[in-house]
């Protein structure tokens, strides 16, 4: 079997400006927070992003890093809003090019003084605000748009949408006729085709076997499933032969004919759930949420906990307890 | 047997209750304190077949009391949510959402206020609503009735109504039920000729002159006006007792 295992930024390096990633968890649970923070710190920009979404949603669009959102919501769960999505559709946020995600707009862009600036000059002038093309789906035709990606089908029907606004909303959506007597009329979901996908999953081993030992495996297999790309970061990378001694048959959900990377992140999914290894960091999250919806406290906040790697992040958090 | 008069939002429990009867067994999605409350009163009581889920991504029996984190109820069966979408579709689920807006033939919005391209206001999103209502029996709970609440047309059509049901024919609207509408003044349905909201009964206490007020639409009203019923001194106790001993329901209802 081949070593999949490498790093945070090695599996950044693999993304392109205006890609479609996936992003496994649902809200703000077990979601692969360490490789999105990577991805905060790469010139990576234009995105289109694929998510249940939670704080993952709510950074790269403060990043400025997100053209596109798919998604069928943007939830802290505890806390029903995200308050960076929150911002980006209600004012706006600049993307791409010069100036994106200065302070004031509560971007990243702040280096430490004397330091280059990763996403933009200080007091470059304010970038325009543009909204980020939001396309809210039903839930239930995010997993259908996974999963037909996944199975290589240009569509998968579903009454879901009919009659809401998701259809008029979202133009590029089309309906099907049954070709049987009933003739019905469904949503016919697109293929939702992903170029990478990030999951996060509790344990793993080096050749991309991955396990999920908390009670809802969300659609990580879909996420993977759907991607050209796909990599998996892990609490912990264990021999093969210790996948079984900590979960069932029915947790090795994630075999590695699905993994391309292993990136092994303990507390990857941090302030996000990731039981039985922990729960969610609530003093944390409410942390994140205050700052983000102050520009001032933001800046300190990136500075703080989003500018260096995994492994000063964890320092970070850990030096708070 | 608690003796004291029941309160209003033990009155909105059992209205609420009142969704889930002749249910059988399916599962009940009850979302907010109070749908909570009355899915584990039709449970204990009327409808002893509802399924019920912790939130998570358990099946619990039993009758666990609502904002329990210490309590391990004992599980029944696995639901992660991928299971929750195949019950959604196959129509054995009947849900109480909330609504930031509602209209006169039941469209509901929780997505956002004011244009959907770039809101005034963003709300949850539109989360599982048009699959929902497209699918299964769908209630609503709107804890404050007032005109911001029900409105002549909402902003964004996330759980669909009445009228767009009939638009997309027979056939694909054959499984969209909306079984009701439980405010803090009243309660609220659609059995009428052209699927338009209206009033079942008003809590006691209420004057008919204050839904009207409060609502955004015109109601279709038929005298004399119903009164919701009251909670039993057994469906008193329960609720008191077991099932929302530290009074969560309250707060949901404004005073």
């Amino acid at each position: 079997m081949r070593d999949k295992r490498t790093s945070h930024d090695e599996v950044i390096a693999e993304l392109r400006d205006g890609m479609t990633i996936g992003i496994g968890g649902w809200g703000s649970r077990r979601k692969p927070m360490s490789l999105v923070r990577a991805l905060l710190r790469s010139p990576v920009t234009d995105l289109t992003v694929v998510s249940y979404g939670g704080p993952d949603v709510g950074l790269l669009c403060a990043a400025g890093k997100v053209k596109r959102l798919i998604t069928g919501f943007v939830s802290l769960d505890s806390i029903p809003l995200e308050p960076h999505y929150r911002a980006a559709r209600e004012k706006g946020y600049a993307r791409g090019g010069e100036g994106q995600g200065t302070s004031a707009e509560g971007g990243l862009g702040e280096g430490k003084e004397g330091e280059p600036s990763r996403t933009g000059p200080r007091g470059s002038s304010p970038p325009e605000r543009a909204g980020i093309d939001t396309a809210e789906l039903d839930e239930g035709m995010l997993q259908w748009g996974l999963y037909a990606a996944a199975l290589r089908l240009p569509f998968l029907p579903t009454r879901a949408g009919l009659g809401s606004d998701v259809l008029p909303l979202n133009p590029w959506l089309r309906t099907v006729t049954s070709p049987y007597d009933d003739g019905e009329t469904l949503v016919a979901v697109p293929a939702l085709e992903l170029d990478v996908a990030l999951v996060h999953m509790n344990r793993a081993d080096a050749a991309g076997n991955a396990q999920f030992l908390g009670p809802d495996l969300y659609f990580d297999d879909l996420f993977l499933g759907a991607a050209k790309k796909r990599f998996v970061s892990t609490e912990k990378v264990v021999a093969t032969e210790e996948l079984l001694a900590g979960g069932s048959l029915h947790t090795l959900r994630i075999h590695r004919g699905m993994v391309d990377g292993v990136v092994e992140a303990r507390l990857g999914a941090h302030f996000t759930e990731c039981p039985p290894d922990y729960g969610r960091d609530e003093a944390f999250q409410k942390r994140y949420a205050q700052a983000a919806a102050d520009p001032a406290a933001w800046g300190a906040f990136a500075d703080q906990f989003l500018s260096g790697t995994h492994d000063d992040y964890v320092r970070a958090v850990e030096a708070l307890r | 047997m608690t003796t004291t008069e029941p309160r209003r939002h033990e009155i909105c429990a059992i209205a609420l209750a009142e969704a889930f009867r002749g249910d059988g067994e399916i599962l009940a999605s009850p979302i907010g304190i109070l749908p909570s409350i009355a899915a584990r009163l039709a449970r204990a009581t009327f409808a002893p077949d509802l399924l019920m889920s912790d939130g998570v991504a358990s099946l619990v029996a039993g009758i666990p009391p609502v904002g329990a984190v210490d309590e391990r109820p004992t599980v029944e069966g696995w639901i992660p949510y991928r299971t929750v979408f195949d019950v959604v579709w196959s129509g054995r689920r009947h849900v109480i959402m909330g609504a930031s807006q509602i209209d006169r033939h039941g469209n509901q919005n929780i997505a956002c206020i004011g244009d959907p391209k770039r809101p005034k206001a963003q709300l949850l999103g539109m989360r599982g609503a048009p699959g929902n209502t497209i699918n299964h029996t769908t209630s609503y709970w709107i804890p404050a009735h007032s005109r911001r609440a029900f409105v002549a047309r909402v902003d964004v059509v996330s759980g669909v109504g009445y009228d767009r049901a009939a638009a997309l024919g027979p056939r694909a609207s054959r499984f969209h039920e909306i079984r009701r509408v439980v405010s803090n003044l009243g309660v609220f349905d659609f059995q009428t000729a052209d699927r338009s909201m209206r009033v079942v009964s008003i809590h006691p206490g209420v004057a008919i002159a204050d839904v009207v007020e409060a609502t955004g639409f015109p109601l279709v009203i038929d005298e004399p006006v119903a009164i919701t019923r009251l909670p039993t001194a057994e469906e008193l106790d329960l609720l008191r007792r077991v099932i929302d001993p530290r009074g969560l329901g309250a707060r949901e209802v404004p005073a």
